[in-house]
């Protein structure tokens, strides 16, 4: 009885009789979704767009001149900045290529059936739980060539691992492949998972080596998650900035973000860091979409 | 009637609690973690107790002091009524118009003459001989040395020094001799080294250091009235301060390439090295048995003479200034009036806080109060300070840039590293249209 009456109302007086209609419900949410994202993410980045045209600086009441490319022009021609990109790509290549290595291995390890398997997995993630800043004044401490108990595992007396310019960059990869493996290792875990078991029983039936097992099922299986993870780290090593400048902030170690947070807060040229941060950006997305199309064409075999 | 009852009686309490904040006696400077802002807090506790009026010193780590003080200046904040600003910062936070002119209340209390010249002049006065004053200088404070006496002392050494050298172990008159005694300590093979210098190189730690060398030898980083820096920073008695420093550095213990004011009073506290160098503001911690083991056997000297004599060493302290967004700007010069009394600054001095009064830092009772104040007061006659103009940071950046890969890296020669300072900084100052 009571659906009869209902269907005899006209299409608002349902809704009203219904509660809040379909559409208000989907307003409620994205209305306030789209204001958050005008609000915090498109005005800022518009904002600092038209400041990296300008010679604005914040730390004085001067108002902002229009310059147009002049900041473009002055960062890309600045053979620091092109030093200081030079020292990112670097990181990203060690510390990307570490956590790959080192994780997959971790993760094809614990996919094998050994005892206390979770609690292992549980302590292994425990690194990348903890905070960047936390993590590197814990590694400067573990580093110290005086007291540190790294040269004293292996034996390296004054070995200066962060105070040596050409050690240093790799003594922080060290510490972000530490933090991060686990996290490469979390996701290969879940691609091995899902890798169809019959495929392994056939090649072992046709007598495939571990060689040939790894490179034509597991690998080539478990590539679009490894890619996955590949994109995420990539992005973040590209933008490290606690770890790199609380372990050692030095030339050789001073990775962009390092460089573009001085510049904004430090020398307080407005104008000129928000040009960096977009010249930052375009590449972190052009870096992406290669990462992006390559997964795909891994996902299309 | 009730609820306009209610009404009139909520409006009147809204209003009490309104008016009790707007005429609120209570007062926030801004300074750096350290003891000298502790200091400061047990200084206005008395404040308060004469006058009423609560001052809380609210205090920051030094890595962030600048960038959490220009934030808030940015914002035009009120949340500080003072600030204890670096040296530096004049030419910023002035042109920027974040602080109040002090320029009258200078002139009308005499600070000029009250105060020590050095302290007014890099302290307080922006542009430089301009007569226009932003601070009233508070912490008096340059880089220093303390020194292990009974190392220095030891006769087996002194014998072996004078042997070695041909003049005997003393704290040093001169850049050689510091150099000679870094030396002379240097033994990796017994955990023991010869010195501790600045070697940081973000904001201003190793440059310093540097400036240590560099005024010592004669130099300067420019011509402050021109802004010419060809010939200055990079002249040859420049080029021959670098690589004394960078000489230095090669007798410092493992791992100093990242080192600043807590390494180096550590490098003392741990018996690591025969000489540190420090600012005078965190020598107390060395006199304390507490935290360093070595208290009763340390030592302290000036910054020692450059090869023709020359003598000086790098400004640190602040000045302090009142912000202009503050809501209490009043109350705040009030509070500056009661701080520069003859008797506050003399208790300002007692309490640890280095005063920058002409008068109690030449009195006997000052110069004797610590081991350290002898050597302070010597140096704050004759320091020298880093470019206090609104584009300081970016010539700092340019320096660290520069110096650090050749005294840490060993990358190129001191003139080739001077060469391209002022390289960079002749660009620096044609793009804020200081030179053409």
């Amino acid at each position: 009885m009571a659906s009869q009456v209902m269907t005899n109302l006209d299409p608002k007086s349902r809704a009203a009789a219904k509660g809040l209609s379909d559409l208000t419900i989907r307003n409620l949410f994205i209305i306030p979704t789209i204001a958050f994202l005008i609000i915090f993410n498109i005005f800022p980045l518009l904002y600092s767009l038209a400041y990296s045209f300008t010679d604005f600086r914040a730390s004085t009441n001067a108002p902002a001149q229009f310059v147009g490319l002049q900041n473009y022009r002055e960062l890309l021609s600045d053979p620091f900045i092109w030093k200081n990109f030079s020292i990112t790509a670097k990181y990203v290549l060690i510390s990307v290529a570490g956590q790959v290595i080192v994780g997959f291995g971790l993760a094809m390890l614990l996919n094998r059936s050994i005892p206390a398997k979770g609690l292992i997995t549980t302590l292994l993630l425990l690194p990348m739980m903890l905070s960047m800043a936390v993590v590197g004044l814990f590694w400067k401490l573990l580093y110290d060539p005086n007291f540190g108990i790294i040269n004293y595992i292996f034996g390296l007396d004054k070995f200066e691992w962060l105070a040596d310019p050409d050690m240093a960059l790799y003594a922080i990869a060290i510490v972000d492949i530490w933090m991060w493996a686990p996290f490469v290792m979390l996701l290969s875990l879940a691609g091995l998972s899902a890798v169809p078991k019959h495929l392994y029983e056939a090649a072992e039936i046709d007598r495939a080596s571990g060689f040939y097992t790894f490179f034509r099922i597991t690998l080539p299986l478990v590539a679009p998650i490894l890619m996955i993870a590949i994109i995420f780290r990539t992005m973040e090593a590209f933008k490290t900035f606690d770890l790199a400048y609380v372990l050692s902030s030095q030339p050789t170690t001073e990775l962009i973000a390092i460089r573009l947070y001085k510049m904004a807060f430090q020398e307080w040229q407005t104008g000129m860091s928000s040009a960096l941060a977009y010249i930052v950006l375009i590449m972190v997305v052009a870096i992406t979409n290669i990462y992006v199309k390559y997964l795909n064409k891994v996902k299309a075999r | 009637m009730r609820n306009r009852l209610i009404g009139i009686a909520g409006g009147l309490a809204l209003a009490l609690a309104s008016s009790t904040s707007a005429y609120a006696q209570e007062l926030t400077i801004f300074w750096a973690e350290w003891d000298p802002a502790n200091y400061l807090q047990e200084l206005v506790n008395e404040y308060e107790a004469e006058s009423g009026v609560t001052v809380t010193v609210e205090t920051t780590p030094w890595s962030d002091f600048q960038t959490k003080a220009f934030t808030e200046f940015n914002a035009r904040g009120s949340a500080y009524d003072m600030i204890v600003g670096d040296s530096q910062w004049l030419g910023a936070a002035s042109e920027g118009g974040h602080y109040v002119d002090l320029t009258d209340f200078f002139n009308e209390h005499n600070l000029g003459e009250v105060m020590a010249p050095a302290t007014v002049k890099y302290y307080a006065e922006y542009p430089g001989n301009s007569g226009k004053y932003w601070a009233v200088p508070a912490e008096g404070d340059a880089v220093g040395w303390s020194y292990r006496k009974d190392w220095f002392e030891d006769p087996a050494e002194m014998a072996a020094f004078k042997e070695k050298y041909g003049y005997d172990l003393a704290p040093p008159a001169d850049w050689k001799q510091l150099t000679d005694i870094a030396e002379f300590f240097h033994r990796p093979d017994e955990n023991r080294y010869g010195i501790a210098i600045y070697t940081d190189n973000s904001y201003d730690a190793m440059v310093m250091g540097v400036e240590n060398a560099i005024f010592s030898y004669g130099a300067d980083l420019g011509n402050f009235e021109t802004y010419e820096v060809d010939g200055y920073v990079n002249s040859d008695k420049a080029v021959a301060a670098l690589e004394n420093y960078k000489k230095l550095y090669s007798y410092t213990p493992p791992g100093w390439a990242k080192t600043f004011f807590v390494e180096n009073n550590q490098a003392i506290t741990e018996g690591l090295v025969a000489m540190s160098m420090n600012y005078f503001a965190f020598f107390p911690a060395l006199l304390n048995e507490s935290s360093n083991p070595h208290a009763a056997n340390t030592g302290f000297f000036a910054n020692p003479a450059g090869p023709d004599g020359d003598q000086f060493a790098a400004l640190g302290g602040q000045g302090i200034s009142i912000v202009k967004y503050s809501e209490n700007q009043e109350e705040a010069m009030k509070f500056l009036e009661w701080f520069i009394k003859d008797e506050t600054q003399k208790r300002w001095a007692e309490l640890g806080g280095y005063t920058a009064s002409s008068a109690v830092l030449k009195s006997d009772e000052f110069r004797k109060a610590t081991p350290y104040n002898e050597a302070f007061y010597q140096t704050m006659f004759k320091v020298k300070d880093f470019w206090a103009v609104p584009e300081f940071a970016e010539l700092l950046t340019s320096a660290n840039q520069r110096l650090y890969p050749f005294i840490v890296g060993d990358e190129g020669s001191a003139k080739e590293t001077l060469d391209a300072l002022a390289s960079d900084w002749e660009a620096t100052f044609k793009k804020y249209g200081r030179t053409k």
